[in-house]
């Protein structure tokens, strides 16, 4: 189908992008690589008053070093990270993730902020900013605030992004082990995941995370028997019913992937 | 800053196929259709709409993505390429073009001008691809008719025709794809 009207705006600035935010308020969506926001629009599920485009903003479009962490912009694609050399020494876990989020095609448009800020459930890039304990740099008018990921993604397509206000660039915490592993079981290669895990070890263990069991990615700290540990943890969770697949099988894949996948981060750690 | 209102008609100007050309669309146009009725440029073909399908797909700077999930003034000074680019002016086909026809890696052909285009853009970053790397490519596309093993083999065989790659060659400075 076709999008419903809306109108459109380019701005030249980081500041006009937020004063038009600051002006238009929940009427108003930005508009970065579009992959998740125009399919909706298109679909209708949802109306827009105003497009905010903010993906020829240089500014914006830039991977930063800032020690400890790495800060990638609002308007910097998908393949552009997954591109970037230091990518396996700095971020090893999204260096094995970013291969499952959408296709080639989509990578090429979509950005890494856009895919957090739509906050799909089970999708690949929230769940990797979960389980490393990223952060989200939101701009307003008001100032800048710096959103933990566990602050941030609430439920559901549901942030804690005020309507006023920008994301301008997600941070995620450099790695220095090489104990990563991300599987995810989909109807197709690139389809959003039914399930998705993750998992990173660091000195105090593993971090072990899951998408698409729970309104939005769920992290544990899990030491021990992965199985036993993983087992007990997919019941708490329950798992919810969709199109694809029941709760229980959910629950089913999770038990099964999420051992796999912790045995795998611990063989890259070794 | 660049402001239209919703249902204002405004010029865009894109090249498109090494032409630069214009016309009136008001916000909400999607690039395909752009491209297919204002342009009429019509070898792009829609399918889906969302974004599964893969038919639109055309590239945009260089860069393969899907011409439904942009809008036509998104592409403003953009330069777009489309299936039409591909054969010479005589309408001999390009490598890719042929080596399609050879495999019979297309039936109704109406997904064929994305592929084309997907792979226009992938084998430029990573012209000896493997057979995994080229399915994981064809998996942002959906055909109805063939089936995919016409598809790889027709990949695979301009793969292995084209001269082997220099180090380095395959790192496209857009990113993505390749080496990753």
């Amino acid at each position: 189908m076709k999008p419903r009207p809306f109108d459109y705006a380019r701005p030249d600035t980081i500041e006009e992008a937020v004063a038009l935010l600051a002006e238009h308020g929940d009427d108003a969506r930005v508009l970065a690589g579009g992959q998740s926001l125009l399919p909706m629009l298109n679909l209708r599920l949802i109306d827009a008053g105003v497009l905010i485009d903010i993906s020829r903003l240089k500014a914006l479009d830039a991977i930063r070093d800032l020690g400890a962490e790495i800060e990638i912009g609002a308007a910097v694609t998908q393949n552009k990270l997954m591109a970037w050399p230091q990518l396996a020494a700095k971020l090893p876990l999204l260096a094995v993730a970013l291969p499952f989020v959408g296709h080639f095609q989509t990578r090429n448009k979509g950005t890494v902020c856009g895919s957090i800020a739509h906050a799909d459930p089970s999708s690949e890039l929230p769940l990797s900013l979960a389980v490393l304990g990223g952060a989200v740099v939101l701009r307003s008018q008001r100032g800048e605030r710096v959103l933990a990921a566990s602050d941030f993604q609430q439920d559901m397509l549901t942030t804690a992004r005020l309507p006023d206000e920008l994301i301008t660039a997600v941070r995620f915490p450099v790695m220095t082990g090489k104990g990563v592993a991300f599987h995810e079981v989909a109807r197709r290669h690139g389809d959003f995941a039914i399930v998705a895990v993750a998992a990173a070890i660091d000195r105090d263990g593993v971090r072990l995370g899951v998408g698409g069991m729970a309104g939005k990615p769920m992290v544990r700290r899990l030491n021990g028997d992965a199985a036993a540990a993983v087992g007990e943890w997919a019941e708490e969770l329950e798992g919810y019913e969709d199109l694809h697949a029941s709760a229980a099988l959910r629950r089913d894949l999770f038990r099964n992937l999420g051992p796999q996948v912790i045995a795998e981060a611990k063989r890259c750690a070794a | 800053m660049r402001r239209v209102n919703k249902g204002e008609r405004v010029r865009i100007a894109l090249t498109l196929n090494g032409r630069k050309l214009s016309a009136e669309a008001e916000p909400r146009m999607l690039l395909c259709d752009f491209i297919r009725h204002a342009l009429g440029a019509t070898g792009t073909h829609v399918g889906c709409e969302h974004g599964i399908c893969g038919s639109c797909t055309v590239l945009i700077d260089g860069v393969a993505g899907r011409s439904c999930l942009t809008l036509a003034i998104q592409a403003e000074g953009r330069d777009i390429r489309t299936v039409e680019s591909l054969a010479a002016p005589d309408g001999a086909l390009n490598p890719l073009q042929q080596a399609f026809r050879n495999n019979h890696a297309l039936q109704c052909g109406f997904c064929t001008p994305g592929i084309l285009m997907s792979f226009t853009d992938y084998l430029a970053r990573n012209p000896h691809p493997t057979r995994p790397e080229i399915r994981e490519v064809l998996s942002g596309h959906l055909c109805r008719c063939t089936g995919y093993v016409g598809i790889v083999k027709a990949v695979e065989d301009v793969a292995s025709s084209s001269a082997p790659a220099k180090a380095g060659e395959g790192d496209h400075p857009k990113g993505g794809g390749g080496g990753a």
